[in-house]
């Protein structure tokens, strides 16, 4: 299991805004090792944030996205004590889920 | 207000969209559903990613912002945020030219979420990056030069 996400979450006027860290080698698939054998592809495919349960942000992603992926979004709606949870898989069935609250 | 109604004239506008697209071959069935099918992270070309995204002539937008630094030092690491002022923002996709695959991500924005993002991409070298906006159910592209002075895939 990988390393835990890390999730800040402020709520502002109405409006929940959400800064996401994730630990994840993200490698492209194009690299090669020492010994000149390619380094197999190993990235963050998806990406689900919900409050409450609800969707607020669906992404899918290639291997470019950065090593450790950072993520930030805002979605209005959101109030004190609402639980976010984001959850990413990735191209190899890893699963990892985190949950924040909104305060 | 009979909603029902409104529900199955507008499936019934988007299936008829569909099948023409279809039948153009513009689409193919399994890409049509999905917002960004796996298929169009692997494709080599910005051209056949629009493609492969349904979006083959997306209009140039200024309401699109795509914020990130003119000269990135560091291209494993570069930072880049797309604001879409379009109403009904339904999806934001990131594509880089010259990347190896220039779909970097796709973001779905559902009713209620800000349509602007940030993240943080790898770089190969300098190139465009495009900025995709699907709002309204039409196809909107901004796009921003990003110098890197050190690539972001092994050298």
């Amino acid at each position: 299991m990988a390393d835990p996400m890390r999730i800040r979450v402020a709520l502002r006027d109405g409006v929940v805004n959400v800064r996401i860290l994730m630990s994840h080698e993200m490698e492209t698939g194009q690299r090669k090792d020492g010994s000149g054998k390619l380094v197999p592809a190993h990235y963050i495919k998806s990406v689900t944030a919900t409050c409450q349960g609800k969707v607020v942000l669906q992404a899918q992603w290639g291997p470019a996205v950065a090593k450790n992926p950072f993520l930030e979004f805002s979605f209005k709606g959101g109030q004190k004590g609402d639980k976010i949870v984001v959850t990413w898989e990735d191209n190899k069935g890893d699963k990892r889920s985190d949950e924040a609250v909104v305060n | 207000m009979n909603s029902s109604r409104r529900h199955v004239l507008k499936a019934g506008g988007s299936a008829g969209v569909l099948a023409l697209l279809l039948a153009a071959g513009i689409v193919r069935p399994g890409e049509a559903l999905a917002q960004a099918s796996p298929s169009a992270f692997e494709v080599k070309t910005l051209t056949e990613a629009l493609k492969a995204l349904g979006a083959q002539n997306p209009a140039v937008s200024d309401a699109i912002q795509i914020k990130a630094p003119e000269i990135a030092e560091n291209g494993a690491v570069v930072p880049i945020g797309v604001e879409s002022r379009l109403p009904g923002t339904q999806s934001i996709a990131l594509l880089v030219e010259k990347n190896p695959q220039p779909l970097t991500a796709s973001f779905d924005i559902p009713p209620g979420t800000e349509p602007n993002i940030s993240t943080r991409v790898k770089m190969g070298e300098s190139s465009d990056v495009y900025a995709l906006v699907k709002a309204e159910g039409k196809f909107y592209v901004a796009k921003k030069e990003i110098k890197i002075t050190l690539g972001g895939c092994g050298g």
